[in-house]
């Protein structure tokens, strides 16, 4: 039961990842630049160089990528694991970007948020993923189980 | 090994879900860039370039500086000559505040073919500053003690007229009566009679004028011309315009220098054709608060809005004009309204019409102003079928009641909350952009300071002069010459015409004059300290 609940978890995640890398990929005229050149926060240093023209195109391209990757293969229940790493990473970087610290203005948030927000959520959801590998229960990754199985069957 | 569909379904069940959400994903982005991409079709509104000016090329123009205070500096800044103190202070300003491009902007701006051969400055301080940080070895820039000094020299092409307002018609005619090219400062003149005068020297004299309203130069501004010709606002019946600061330096209280005194100014000179009132360091640092020197916000920044709106619109000199306000913010001593509303009418102008012919025609003009609250109040033209708020940016909403867009609208391919155009040129620079005072912003989100180029920001006083001195060495047209000056200064005159005599001052059109009021002298009431009664005194009287 507790694992299905998990199947559900990775599947809506992989469901949001994709679907935010496909809108991005059929709009030409998105860029990163506005969330990254405003970046807040204590790590800002880290972001605001990014929005350089040169810099920025290579990020777009990589965000992008990265948000299809990580949606089709929690999707698909393969490489999950590492899907699920990389989108650790890049929600630590959403979140970083704009932290919901006190004293730091939320831009275009619709709730209310200290120090925890829903990328921090997500984020975590993801550890669960990553420590979790549920594609043998439902994904790719159950051919292999299968296999496996009959092979000790036939053994026995 | 065989598969049962129930396998199938645990180990490619994702699959079908992937497909869902790409598919989804998709549509709609495809589907809203269909309908935003026909939406944009329709409009036709094409964000205009800037100004291919031919280059200036020959011998350098030889530019005279009339006035070296606050304006004076920016507009040398703008041609290519920073003091020594500001290049300091903006070294700090960087530091404190990386944000702060002022002087990389600064230091990126094009080389102009000038060469800055003469300053004149009645205030010693402001003049040596200028010869301090900007004569060479090769390029000994001379101090004149009077404008008619640098004019008759032979040794200026040109002068740029920064100074309290009542000097700049005198200066300006004096100049172009030598054939010496001008750029004045706005409002372009002081009283009636002069604006005529000014008109006739402009058009008798070889020389280039100009009027400083740098913001024609201004792409928003372009692209908002291409909005109204197109057709997209409708019937514009009602432009909202204002002025909303709340500090000193916006209220004109300028910093007193502590080295100023009756042997480091000439008073005289400044006095000109005021009233004789003993040395006053007040009256000549913050000449704007009475109307013997300035003219308050109808001159100030009155102007300003006008000739944004008359750059898009090319509406002209209002039929009537009614204005009223007081001093209610800065009872300083001042005789200026430091709150005013002006409402300009021109019943025959109309921006087009999607509705039956004849309905709709006229337009009010309405300006309001106060300098006791910085809330930002956007410039707002109100149209039958859309509203544009005008600005750096320029943002175009349907109306929900548009005839043009009434399909459109009740197929919900438009909203009246979400805008159908807008034009951000400067949405590939970082921003926000470090701004020094609440002063700089006031002007810059009225699109006033800067534009974007490219991405780019580009000081917009640097491409008025860059035009102003293209058309001196090449020939063409400025962007705001003697007509556009003459539309400006009328406008602003008539404006404190009605606030001082509290009614409605008229424009004759066929006579090309403010229609006479019986036993009223127009000037004599310009001219006037504050509000007019019959027994008005003029300042120090």
């Amino acid at each position: 039961m507790k694992m299905n609940s998990i199947v559900l978890l990775r599947i809506l995640i992989g469901w949001h990842f994709l679907y935010e890398g496909a809108v991005k990929i059929y709009n030409p005229d998105w860029s990163a630049f506005s969330y990254l050149a405003t970046a807040q926060g204590p790590l800002s240093f880290l972001f605001t160089p990014l929005a350089q023209p040169g810099i920025i195109d290579w990020v777009d391209t990589l965000n992008v990528l990265t948000l299809v990757f990580v949606g089709i293969f929690l999707l698909l229940g393969l490489l999950e694991k590492k899907a699920a790493f990389a989108g650790i990473g890049l929600l630590a970087m959403y979140y970083f970007a704009h932290p919901p610290f006190p004293g730091l203005q939320q831009l275009n948030v619709e709730g209310n948020y200290w120090f925890v927000n829903k990328n921090l959520i997500e984020l975590v959801a993801c550890i669960i993923l990553f420590q979790n590998p549920t594609g043998s229960i439902f994904g790719i990754r159950y051919f292999w189980k299968k296999d496996k199985k009959l092979t000790k069957i036939e053994k026995a | 090994m065989k598969w049962t569909r129930r396998d199938l379904l645990k180990g490619l069940g994702g699959l079908p879900i992937l497909g869902a959400v790409w598919w989804a994903g998709a549509a709609n982005t495809v589907g809203a860039r269909r309908e935003r991409n026909e939406l944009l079709e329709k409009l036709n509104i094409s964000p205009s370039l800037p100004n291919n000016l031919p280059e200036i090329t020959g011998k350098p123009v030889r530019v005279g500086i009339i006035g070296f205070g606050i304006r004076g500096e920016q507009l040398c800044r703008s041609l290519g000559f920073a003091t020594n103190e500001w290049i300091e202070a903006m070294e700090l300003e960087a530091v404190e505040n990386p944000d702060n491009t002022a002087l990389k902007v600064y230091r990126n701006q094009a080389k102009l073919n000038v060469k800055l051969t003469g300053v004149c400055d009645i205030f010693d301080v402001r003049a040596e500053k200028a010869l301090n940080s900007f004569a060479t070895p090769d390029n000994q820039i001379k101090r004149y003690r009077t404008h008619l000094d640098m004019v008759n020299s032979g040794e200026i092409d040109a002068v740029i007229i920064a100074t309290p307002d009542h000097w700049h018609a005198p200066m300006a005619i004096d100049a172009l009566n030598n054939n010496v090219s001008v750029y004045v400062e706005k409002p372009m003149t002081h009283t009636v009679e002069e604006t005529y005068r000014l008109q006739e020297a402009a058009k008798n004299s070889k020389a280039t004028f100009a009027v400083g309203h740098q913001h024609r130069q201004t792409l928003s501004f372009k692209t908002a011309q291409d909005v109204v010709e197109k057709g997209t606002l409708g019937h514009v019946s009602l432009i909202q315009t204002n002025t909303n600061r709340n500090d000193d330096n916006g209220a004109w209280n300028y910093d007193i220098h502590e080295n100023a005194n009756e042997n480091t100014i000439d008073w005289e000179m400044f006095l000109g054709s005021a009233p004789k009132v003993p040395f006053n360091k007040n009256h000549f640092f913050r000449w704007r608060k009475w109307w013997a020197y300035g003219s308050g916000l109808s001159g100030d920044l009155l102007t300003h809005d006008y000739d944004r709106l008359n750059c898009v619109l090319n509406m002209g000199i209002p039929k009537s004009i009614m204005a009223s306000g007081g001093v209610y913010t800065h009872n300083d001593g001042r005789d200026v309204p430091d709150v005013l509303q002006a409402n300009m009418e021109f019943p025959d102008f109309s921006t087009g019409s999607s509705q039956i012919k004849g309905k709709e025609k006229g337009m009010t003009f309405c300006y309001s102003a106060t300098l006791g609250n910085g809330f930002n109040r956007p410039t707002i033209l109100m149209g039958h079928d859309a509203t544009l708020e005008l600005g750096n940016n320029l943002t175009v909403w349907p109306d929900n009641s548009s005839t043009r867009y009434a399909e459109s609208l009740e197929l919900g391919k438009m909203k009246p909350n979400i805008p159908i155009f807008k034009y951000t040129p400067g949405s590939n620079a970082k921003m926000p952009d470090a701004v020094s005072s609440a002063t700089s912003q006031y002007f810059a989100d009225k699109g006033l300071m800067w534009t974007y180029i490219d991405g780019v920001r580009v000081d917009s006083t640097f491409l008025h002069l860059k035009e102003w001195l293209s058309v001196i060495k090449n020939g063409g047209n400025v962007s705001c010459g003697i007509k556009e000056g003459f539309e400006e200064a009328i406008t602003a005159h008539m404006t404190g015409l009605s606030w001082k005599l509290g009614r409605r001052i008229e424009w004759d059109k066929e006579q090309q004059i403010i229609k006479p009021i019986e036993g009223i002298n127009f000037d004599e009431v310009l001219l006037s300290n504050g509000q007019w009664t019959k027994t008005s005194p003029r300042l120090g009287s």
